[in-house]
């Protein structure tokens, strides 16, 4: 039944998304973020990007027109922080060092989240495990393609990461009286229990990708001259250790207390390697300097604080503390359901530290992007990059606001006229579908019971 | 830097002029929504001994009253979140600081406000939003965390966010009697997603079905054994002997205080209304996630409701993706008088943004606000004392830089009871503090 469901709901979502077209929007005021507001402003897509934006755009006679007079028009919504669409568990939590794991193994392009969060003018989510280890597994850039396959979903020419753990997270399957990720009685405490030994397990993992650096730079030596060595056995764990060594992988490291966050920056300075961002990084306003000289962006909450200690020292004014020290600072959701309005998560800072309006969407937009290392394909309306837009009906900084239409490489992947007006069939058919399924008179068995009911927590990931 | 110069402005402002009792107090040239009344642009609000006595367009100064010129702001009356923990959860995680569910099916006689923590960092972190007034319930509603779920977890007390004691916040001890109704566990039901990977485990439907009867009748006799204890109480029955549980319930079964009636599920408010109906208590529904059918039921009977937060993903995978943002206007729209609240701690200062999220979706905006004013004041039985800008009720209003509901605006000052309450919290000190960090 559920799968049917689903089914259904993909393929009359998947009908919405529209050809790569020729579009003119016009008559919006278009947020580019990077280059001003225009106001009555047009914007033109073509083959799937930006080809034009101004006051007056002149459109090919074939161009389909959309008339945004009175809405207002910003680039799609980029989430540095999601664990959306993992089929199965978040966290390979028996290891302190998972980095074998890819992500990209396990996308579920049919999670319903997907096009609840595009209806919230999501369009990127760098999707990543949970934080049960030290060093965690292989995070992988996604475009929210609702109807795409997983392999047309992840994002073309955005450089995969790896996810680090610092602080309670990591450090509690190691503590006698918890553990999150095992169940029953006396579970089996897992090395490390504190946060010396998360220090220990990351610099002992890049010590050994170093000898295994070595050893295969000895090995391709001595083929270059010509000789027939042995090669050196592979490791998958090791391996992406080396590519994040050699700038082919980005780290983004949970992490809340200011301590840990120094910690792990002189490890990779000792290590050589770069720590790509600091996620959560709800202390991050303690040791801004220290974050901007290491090149680190920091993606953290607008205003969580409180549901353990390690985030009682958390402040919602973080993100302007660190934006005004000069740190990359974007806004996370590490929620299906944050994720689905991360512009009024933008608006806060506004209130929390005095952000422009400019400054605040670009915690959602632009600077995910830099974050990302895809700040030359999308996160602002510039010409030429992917015509990944949001639509709203006022301006996205207002909590009246809501989102209207999605284009993600200029196909649109949400429009809301079209999701009301197939309501009725849906409604209809699910009614059919249950009669043919002879319900029982207590109608119970429609749909799927929610990850977010009530006592399915999700506090495993924050 | 804008809130640095916002504070240093206020303290520098001249026009206070310091003189009568600390709770009395002059606001003047400021925009006032009453929300029980039309707006008045450029107006002043009067307060002496803590208690509104004028509002209007000109309003003379009164002998020695502190005036404060509210340069052009906005003025609106404190804002109410109508179901938190605020005062008895600290870290969430850390079972030291939390005083929720208490051990036991039947807590009727716990009281919330004798625990509140009126040093709760939590304090004044939500009334920097704009919430001079919370309900705080003993029970965190967790459903499905434990086996042996209470079904009367104690007594929510409404209380200010502002004072010395929690004798001096509390507006309103024993303000409602909070209740988890039990449900069928079946599908989707509370914990389901763990109940529907667990599936080898879960119990058939009609022996769940046995259960959920055998819990009601359970409550019914608890109910019962209350009315005999009144009955015997009255009466002065020789071996009559005090009870302090079942006189906890006195004022529930004589309709005097209302039960705040957890209820999730279309089927579950129906029950909880046939079960107020056969018992003849007053309820609240508290935390539905879905209208159904229940509008006419709910109108018909008169039953207020007390909406969660708006900010939830949809119950089931082919719900319409704005299923909860709409969920309020479906309230609306069925004649239903209902309030905001979100019924946690860490988000409490949130609820205007709950409410502002029903309004993107079809809620008028005026229905939004009375959802934080008015309406709550109402349904808690507190609004001869708060929820509006009106003579004769306690001094609790704001003013802001704008709507209240947007995030973008800036709560300036707060007035609890006519005193003036510091918007400081630790969100602000450690801005302020790590900001000088060179």
């Amino acid at each position: 039944m559920r799968r049917v469901l689903l089914v259904v709901i993909a393929a009359c979502a998947a009908a919405a998304v529209s050809r790569a077209e020729t579009i003119l929007i016009r008559n919006a005021t278009v947020l580019t973020i990077t280059k001003g507001a225009i106001e009555n402003g047009s914007v033109l897509i073509e083959n799937g990007k930006i080809a034009a934006i101004g006051k007056k755009v002149s459109a090919p006679a074939d161009a389909t027109i959309v008339d945004a007079s009175g809405k207002y028009l910003m680039p799609g919504i980029i989430d540095c922080h999601s664990h959306t669409a993992i089929e199965g568990g978040v966290n390979e939590g028996t290891l302190s060092d998972s980095s074998m794991v890819n992500i990209k193994d396990v996308i579920n392009p049919n999670d319903i989240n997907i096009y609840r969060s595009l209806a919230g003018g999501l369009t990127i989510s760098n999707v990543l495990h949970g934080s049960a280890n030290a060093i965690g597994g292989q995070t992988i850039v996604v475009k929210l393609r609702w109807g795409k396959s997983a392999q047309e979903m992840i994002m073309e020419g955005a450089k995969p990461g790896i996810k680090f753990a610092l602080g309670e997270n990591p450090k509690r399957a190691g503590e006698p009286s918890q553990n999150f990720f095992s169940q029953g009685a006396a579970p089996e405490r897992r090395y490390p229990g504190t946060r010396m030994g998360v220090e220990e397990v990351i610099r002992e993992s890049f010590a050994e990708a170093k000898n295994y650096q070595a050893e295969w730079k000895d090995y391709n030596d001595r083929v270059a001259k010509g000789e027939h060595p042995i090669p050196p056995r592979k490791d998958l764990r090791l391996e992406p250790l080396v590519e994040v060594m050699e700038g082919q992988r980005y780290v983004h490291a949970h992490c809340y207390r200011s301590d840990e966050i120094l910690m792990l920056i002189r490890v990779a300075d000792e290590m050589g390697f770069k720590i790509r961002t600091f996620q959560h990084v709800l202390e991050g306003y303690k040791v801004a300097r220290e974050i901007k000289e290491h090149g680190a962006g920091a993606s953290t909450f607008s205003d969580w604080w409180s549901y353990k200690i390690e985030a009682f020292d958390a402040t919602p004014y973080n993100a302007a503390i660190m934006a005004k020290k000069g740190v990359v600072v974007s806004l996370n959701s590490d929620s299906d359901e944050l994720q689905r309005h991360l512009n009024l998560e933008a608006a806060k800072t506004m209130r929390y530290g005095g952000m422009t309006p400019t400054e605040a969407l670009a915690m959602v937009t632009i600077n995910p992007a830099k974050q990302l290392g895809i700040d030359d394909k999308v996160g602002s309306i510039e010409v030429g990059k992917s015509a990944d837009l949001a639509l709203f009906d006022q301006d996205p900084l207002s909590n009246y606001s809501k989102c209207l239409r999605v284009w993600i490489d200029g196909h649109q992947y949400f429009d809301r006229d079209k999701d009301l007006e197939t309501r009725p069939k849906f409604n209809e058919e699910k009614k059919q579908l249950l009669q043919k399924e002879n319900a029982p008179a207590t109608g119970q068995r429609t749909g799927r019971p929610v990850a977010n009911a009530p006592g399915a927590s999700e506090e495993a990931y924050r | 830097m804008r809130s640095i110069l916002g504070f240093l402005g206020f303290a520098l402002m001249p026009v206070a002029l310091w003189a009568a009792g600390d709770n009395s107090v002059l606001v003047r040239n400021v925009d006032v929504h009453p929300v029980t009344g039309a707006d008045i642009r450029n107006g002043a609000v009067l307060v002496i001994d803590g208690k509104i006595v004028e509002v209007g367009a000109h309003v003379a100064p009164h002998g020695g009253v502190k005036v404060v010129d509210g340069h052009g702001l906005q003025l609106y009356p404190g804002l109410i979140n109508a179901a938190t923990n605020v005062g008895l959860s600290e870290v969430e995680s850390l079972r030291d600081t939390i005083d929720l569910d208490e051990i036991g099916t039947f807590n009727p006689e716990l009281r919330a406000e004798v625990a509140f923590n009126p040093s709760s960092e939590h304090v004044e972190v939500t009334r920097a939003s704009g919430i001079t007034t919370v309900i705080t319930l003993p029970g965190s509603g967790g459903r499905g965390r434990s086996a042996t779920a209470s079904v009367i977890t104690g007594q929510g007390a409404l209380m200010h966010l502002e004072g010395w004691t929690w004798e001096e916040m509390a507006i309103k001890p024993s303000a409602v009697m909070d209740m988890l109704f039990p449900e069928i566990q079946s599908g989707g039901g509370r914990g389901g997603f763990a109940a529907f990977l667990n599936q080898g485990a879960t119990r058939s439907y009609a022996e769940e079905e046995r259960q959920y009867k055998q819990k009601l009748a359970q409550i019914s006799q608890f109910f019962d054994e209350a009315r005999r204890y009144e009955i015997a109480k009255a009466a002065g029955a020789p071996e009559f002997k005090r009870d302090v549980r079942l006189e906890a319930m006195i004022p529930v079964i004589d309709g005097k205080q209302s039960l705040f009636v957890r209820a999730e599920r279309e089927r579950m408010i129906k029950d909880a209304i046939e079960f107020a109906d056969k018992e003849k208590v007053k309820i609240i529904i508290a935390d539905p996630r879905e209208l159904g059918s229940t509008g006419s039921l709910l109108k018909e009977h008169n039953i207020p409701v007390v909406l969660g937060k708006t900010f939830q993903l949809p119950m089931r995978d082919d719900d319409p993706y704005d299923a909860p943002y709409t969920l309020p206007n479906d309230f609306y729209k069925a004649g239903v008088k209902f309030c905001f609240g979100t019924f946690d701690t860490e988000f409490a200062r949130n609820v205007p943004f709950e409410a502002a999220q029903a309004a993107a979706f079809g809620l008028p905006k005026e229905a939004a606000l009375r959802g934080l004013t008015i309406n709550s004041a109402q349904i808690l039985g507190a609004d001869n004392e708060i929820g509006s800008i009106e003579k004769g009720k306690v001094g609790d209003f704001i003013l802001t830089d704008g709507d209240p509901l947007e995030a973008k605006t800036n709560i300036k000052q707060m007035f609890i009871g006519g005193r003036e309450v510091p918007l400081e919290s630790r969100h602000t000190r450690e801005f302020e503090k790590w900001m000088k960090r060179p």
